[in-house]
């Protein structure tokens, strides 16, 4: 098993877009190395030749391909934290 | 002792009859809220206007001669991440506070259409997150067989809300226990329909090839009941089944006679509770009592099953979760670009457990870790799912406690997230193998409620329902009902 560090915490916590305080990236380095010692226990399974199951659906059941009535757009918008114009607005996203 | 709370069957037959009215029921239900939830804060919010509106429509139908629904009045309770037009939807999480959704889950729509009437929405752990209701962003769910005691989670608030008599059904969703375990300490029956049985539209999503929505109920034939209602294809979710669904109430009285319950003694051998064994075994007694009989059957990947299902759901949740981002709903938190805009959200908006979750879940999806964690589990998912199919050559339904210990302690493991995680050992297996689970009030153990599971085949939800309504019949831990707290607990 890796060696789960603080530096590991923060390259993570990048990729997932999440800002952690100081307490817990420890923290969160700690636990994330109990869990995942916990879950060495499979890593000795033979899983040769073995598929892979990425869902339990029986099959995925497709609708026929036809344009259909959605929402209006503006009920989505008004969710929204700053709809306007059609749009979602968001702040900078170049040169910040 | 106070006049036992009327369950769903009963009251839409007297409301059916015009022996009582659904507003009746329903102002009843509502004062019950007004009275016991002060202390036990299983709701987030109560919908009573909007409850009355709907008793008042379900009444007139029905003086109007029209046909009563099959829960005509009967008052349900909804976790707070299935969505009702226009009711707020928080999942628990400060990242949705305020937030109201466009439209209404598709199971909510089917029970209000079978004459339901949606009373609230309850507590949970933030996004679904949690065995113990504990990681609400907004309030501490209390068992209310003991208030020093954790409901169960993450669909805590629905299970005391039935528990307690404050609804008669209650919604939650199951991605690794949250329906069977809070049922199973709060002393209510809990199904986990099979995957793909309940359509998933407008329920926030966890961990999506996981997530399930099902009902609470005080008996079996109640939770049959609702379970007709639900069930069934959706075009609205692809992953929901076109599997046609039985008049589960009609087949209760098929019986347990004959059935083979299987029974995995060796996945059973450490780390269960004294008490929760001795009330299995008298299950066990009684369900052979019934009329049917145990086999041994092996289950040999499932001590595995926690490892798996922490890598496979906390993969899942941390891609379903980039949505919250400031951008389309609820929280944000200003900034003065876009990548500190999603930063701070994310931060302030999610509580410890899901941040723990999501850096858990891209670890094991992250270059380098993919194939020895993500992948791995997945295939290890496969062997879980291949040891029940054997199993089930060999019986009807798998037997298991539902949880190895009985309600603990408010705060006892939040500070140690894997003792939390193995709390859900007896209840994952079912959700990584796509089959149905239903927990159902099996003993006391010290005064607290304990489950015993049965595990079925895909969409056999029937011969679980059926087996538990056997059960009922010659057991009555089912009409014991938590003592009547007022003021002065």
């Amino acid at each position: 098993m890796p060696p789960v560090t603080v530096e590991t915490v923060d390259h993570v916590a990048r990729l997932a877009h999440l800002s952690l305080t100081a307490e817990e990236r420890v923290a969160f380095a700690r636990q994330l190395e109990q869990v995942l010692a916990y879950a060495e226990s499979i890593q000795a399974l033979d899983t040769t030749g073995v598929e892979p199951m990425s869902h339990a659906a029986a099959r995925e059941t497709f609708r026929e391909d036809v344009v259909r009535q959605s929402l209006p757009r503006d009920t989505f918008l008004e969710a929204a934290p700053d709809g306007a114009d059609g749009l979602f607005r968001v702040p900078r996203v170049l040169g910040g | 002792m106070s006049a036992p709370i009327p369950g769903a069957a009963e009251i839409a037959r007297r409301v059916a009859a015009r022996d009582t009215s659904a507003e009746a029921v329903t102002r009843a239900h509502l004062d019950r809220i007004a009275a016991r939830d002060p202390s036990l804060d299983a709701f987030l919010a109560v919908t009573a206007d909007r409850a009355l509106a709907q008793a008042r429509r379900v009444d007139a139908a029905i003086a109007g001669g029209g046909a009563a629904g099959p829960l005509a009045g009967v008052p349900v309770a909804v976790k707070d991440l299935l969505d009702i037009e226009g009711t707020v939807t928080t999942c628990g999480s400060r990242m949705l506070e305020g937030y109201r959704p466009p439209f209404t889950a598709t199971a909510v729509q089917r029970l209000e259409a079978a004459g339901a009437v949606v009373i609230g929405k309850t507590n949970m752990d933030e996004f679904a997150m949690g065995s113990s209701t504990e990681n609400s962003a907004y309030k501490v769910t209390r068992n209310p067989w003991d208030r020093t005691r954790v409901p169960g989670g993450s669909s805590g608030g629905s299970a005391v809300a039935v528990s307690t008599g404050m609804a008669a059904l209650a919604l939650g969703t199951d991605t690794g226990g949250s329906i069977r375990q809070p049922a199973a300490l709060c002393g209510v029956v809990g199904l986990k329909p099979t995957y793909g049985r309940v359509s998933r539209y407008g329920v926030v999503a966890f961990a999506s090839s996981l997530d399930q929505v099902g009902p609470f109920g005080r008996t079996v034939e109640d939770v049959a009941l609702a379970a007709s209602a639900i069930c069934g294809i959706d075009t609205a979710d692809a992953t929901s089944a076109p599997v046609e669904v039985p008049d589960f109430r009609a087949g209760l009285a098929a019986g347990a006679s004959g059935l083979r319950i299987g029974v995995p003694w060796s996945f059973l051998q450490s780390g269960v509770d004294a008490g929760v064994m001795a009330a299995f075994r008298q299950s066990l007694a009684d369900f052979e009592a019934a009329g049917a009989h145990t086999v041994e059957v092996t289950l040999a990947h499932a001590p595995h099953a926690i490892a798996t299902y922490y890598i496979v759901a906390t993969a899942e949740a941390s891609s379903n979760l980039a949505r919250f981002d400031g951008v389309r709903y609820g929280l944000r938190v200003p900034a003065p670009d876009l990548r500190h805009m999603y930063g701070e959200t994310r931060d302030r908006g999610f509580g410890a457990e899901v941040k723990r979750r999501i850096i858990l879940g891209t670890f094991v999806l992250s270059a380098g870790y993919y194939d020895a964690y993500y992948r791995r589990a997945q295939q290890v998912r496969t062997l879980i799912r291949r040891d029940f199919e054997d199993a089930f050559r060999q019986c009807d339904v798998v037997a298991l406690p539902t949880t190895p210990t009985p309600a603990f302690r408010l705060g006892e493991k939040t500070d140690d997230p894997l003792q939390m995680y193995l709390e859900d050992i007896f209840t994952v297996p079912a959700n990584l193998a796509g089959i149905p689970g239903l927990s159902l009030p099996g003993g006391f153990v010290g005064g607290l409620p304990v489950g015993v599971q049965l595990l079925g085949r895909p969409f056999d939800e029937g011969t679980l329902l059926r087996l538990g309504h056997a059960y009922q019949q010659r057991t009555d831990h089912h009409k014991q009902r938590p003592p009547e707290t007022g003021l002065h607990d």
